[in-house]
């Protein structure tokens, strides 16, 4: 640890709150009169009658950051880790002055280039050069800085031969290499990124982490990261904070907030409300919701690994469908995806009944250890499969060993116990 | 947002303090000048989208007023049989036109700021401002072009003996702009904060801004309501009515215009604009929350 008197703060978060109304946005009575109003005339449904937010949770509020303090110190490379719905994407969005905080305070010194999302304020009309001028202007730079930069940009971006191509022709890891590009050579004391590292290939993604180590190390510039991959945290971060229901859980050494964040997972509830938690994708949750579910028969959600995991939930729908499918999306601990389950057509679905829908889940594949599964619903009917709700809440669970025969799973063995292989016979030959 | 922080810190004063929405009018114009390179591009970019793919290409700015004016001559002078105030109806109506055309432009390119935009907004930060003042601004250099096409016709015109005659008043002319254009942008940007709670509003607004040019003297002059001294009294309650007049009078030597109307017009103009300027300062911060 550097003495403080050294260290240059250039982030200074003072008890931050950010607070968001459930259920439909809208004023007073007269608002809501014209919107339904308005529905009515246009034949749709009313949209202050949305299913999931029923009278007792409307206008309740949510706070989505409860009082953060953090100081950040000039080249530090800051990783965000939490839970989803833990305040991570609020907390950048409020750094990069997307949205307004409801108390507290954020001080900043210089500029900050956020990029929450690969290739913002891209034009698929206009070429990659124009885009990097464009890009580079929305992030605050002047044309004179722009066109200073503009060959490294483009010699980063590997994207030289194309730059004078509309970007609409750009294939998607083109579209990230350049847009990741220009947000790396910004003249901006602070670079905050979220998840943009997902997407691209394995080779230039460890580009760019090399390059916002640079930025960080020797640039004397300042990186917040934000990501559910922690192998890439501890590749890139001097320094982590774990986020916990809004709040600061933990801020200092890199493993020991993933440690954290790992603990974090709560196997002692078997019982969700989900009518007002947040979902993963926009839109969803509105046609259908699912709005509890349940570890069935189960006091802690700890299972062998040869018990099925049974699961019910509940849901609604304010439209029919002819075919509602689910699938899970199964995660290890640390938030990496271990894969999805093979879809499930649950039936059609009216609207103005409660459905129960139960499942069992067999888990003798998965070693010892915690996993969380995401539930996703969506419309399978005529081939197409749009995602009709999704809660962003971890269904997590534990599996221990019951298998007498090996004595305990080790963590280098993975999560997922293969069948043993199929042999084909061994012979034995005589050295020729 | 400038600094406001008092106490020193080490390291030098902070550049950004980010708090709670205060205050009525919360933005930075010297930030916004910051940007200006930003408005730049929008208004390239403006062209640059509207006209790529498109078989006539940039020809569309003045195809729009041509055949416009074309059937108002047809319409309103050659059916309804208005009068014109005894100026060439084809440059009575282009004249209209184009000052209307500038105007609506301003509305409706900036009604739909927040709405359009929300995708761009929720992910990363400039100020809100440059996208509705790139708009104006590509509505104005719209408005040059056609300016330039309405002065051949008037030189055409005039050359085949049309009673033309530029008067005093043309030296108004560049305030008429000045005034047209912050008109459009007040409306326009308060339209856009409301759209940000009611999406119909966006439906309604082109809709508005039609019924609006029928209360405008745009296909008929002032002059013919001159045995209506009602209407007439209602016509100068429309902000519209003295740019549009001021413009004929000006450049086709008819018109009914006044120094009063015309600073009656100018006043609200101002109104305008600051009212849509701080309703966007309200909004422009917590917007993301409520799309």
């Amino acid at each position: 640890m550097q003495q403080a008197s050294e260290r240059r703060p250039v982030i200074e978060v003072r008890g931050l709150k950010k607070q968001y109304k459930l259920g439909q946005i809208g004023g007073g009575t007269l608002t809501h009169d014209l919107q339904s109003w308005w529905a009515r005339v246009r034949g749709k449904e009313d949209p202050n009658t949305v299913i999931g937010t029923d009278a007792r949770l409307f206008g309740q509020t949510f706070m989505a950051l409860n009082g953060v303090d953090l100081t950040v110190y000039q080249g530090e490379a800051l990783g965000i880790i939490g839970r989803n719905g833990a305040g991570k994407s609020t907390l950048l969005k409020l750094l990069s002055r997307i949205t307004a905080p409801t108390e507290g305070e954020i001080r900043l010194r210089g500029r900050i280039a956020s990029m929450l999302e690969v290739g913002t304020g891209f034009n698929h009309e206009m070429t990659g050069r124009e885009n990097i001028y464009m890009n580079g202007a929305i992030l605050g730079m002047t044309k004179a800085e722009v066109d200073a930069k503009l060959s490294q940009i483009i010699e980063f971006s590997e994207c030289g031969d194309f730059i004078d191509t509309p970007v609409k022709r750009y294939s998607s890891g083109m579209f990230v290499k350049l847009a990741f590009a220009v947000a790396a050579h910004l003249d901006s004391e602070i670079m905050v990124m979220d998840e943009v590292l997902a997407v691209g290939d394995m080779k230039f993604q460890q580009k760019c982490l090399g390059k916002m180590s640079d930025v960080a190390g020797q640039e004397g510039r300042t990186v917040l990261y934000v990501s559910h991959n922690m192998s890439t945290i501890r590749q890139l971060c001097t320094r982590c904070v774990v986020l916990d229901k809004g709040r600061v859980l933990y801020d200092g050494d890199v493993e020991q907030a993933i440690a954290l964040y790992m603990e974090t997972t709560d196997v002692n509830v078997v019982h969700y409300d989900l009518a007002d938690v947040n979902r993963m994708t926009l839109r969803s949750g509105d046609r259908l919701r699912v709005e509890t579910l349940d570890f069935v028969g189960k006091e802690s959600s700890i299972f062998a690994d040869n018990e099925p995991i049974r699961v019910r939930f509940t849901w609604r729908v304010s439209q029919s469908f002819s075919g509602v499918n689910m699938k899970l999306y199964l995660h290890f601990n640390d938030s990496s995806l271990l894969g999805i389950t093979h879809p499930v057509d649950l039936g059609p679905a009216e609207p103005g009944r409660l459905y129960t829908t139960e499942f069992t889940f067999d888990a003798h594949m998965l070693g010892e250890g915690r996993y969380y599964f995401y539930l996703d619903i969506f419309d399978g009917a005529m081939g197409q499969a749009i995602c009709l709700d999704k809660p962003a809440t971890e269904f997590a669970f534990e599996i221990t060993n019951s298998d007498l025969s090996i004595s305990q799973w080790e963590a280098e063995w993975g999560h997922i116990y293969f069948p043993p292989v199929k042999l084909e016979g061994t012979k034995a030959e005589l050295p020729v | 947002m400038a600094d406001r922080n008092r106490t020193p810190a080490p390291g030098g004063e902070w550049t950004t303090v980010i708090r709670p929405r205060t205050g009525w009018f919360d933005i930075d114009l010297r930030e916004l000048w910051r940007y200006r390179d930003l408005v730049g591009m929008f208004v390239k970019r403006n062209f640059t989208v509207l006209y790529k793919q498109t078989i006539l290409g940039p020809a569309w700015i003045l195809l729009n007023p041509l055949i416009t004016t074309v059937l108002f001559n047809l319409v309103f002078s050659g059916v309804a049989g208005l009068s014109t105030d005894g100026t060439p109806s084809f440059l009575f109506y282009m004249a209209g036109n184009t000052v209307w055309t500038f105007f609506a432009s301003c509305i409706n390119n900036t009604a739909n700021t927040f709405v359009a935009n929300s995708q761009v907004f929720g992910k990363v930060y400039f100020p809100r401002l440059t996208v509705p003042v790139s708009q104006v601004l590509t509505g104005l250099i719209n408005f040059f072009i056609r300016l330039a096409m309405f002065a051949l016709f008037w030189v055409w015109f005039a050359a085949a003996g049309a009673p033309l005659r530029l008067t005093a008043w043309a030296s108004a002319l560049p305030l008429v702009v000045l005034e047209v254009m912050p008109l459009g942008l007040g409306v326009g940007i308060s339209v856009s904060t409301l759209t940000t709670k009611y999406r119909d509003l966006a439906i309604a607004v082109s809709f508005g801004v039609q019924l609006w040019m029928y209360v405008s003297p745009v296909v008929y002059p002032l002059s013919t309501l001159s045995e209506s001294p009602r209407l007439r009294a209602l016509m100068a309650l429309n902000p519209m009515t003295a740019p549009i007049e001021v413009f004929r009078l000006a450049t086709l030597g008819s018109g009914t215009a006044s120094v009063g109307g015309l600073l009656y017009s100018l006043a609200f103009t101002l109104a305008a604009l600051a009212v849509g300027v701080i309703l966007f300062s309200r909004i422009e911060k917590t917007f993301m929350d409520t799309v």
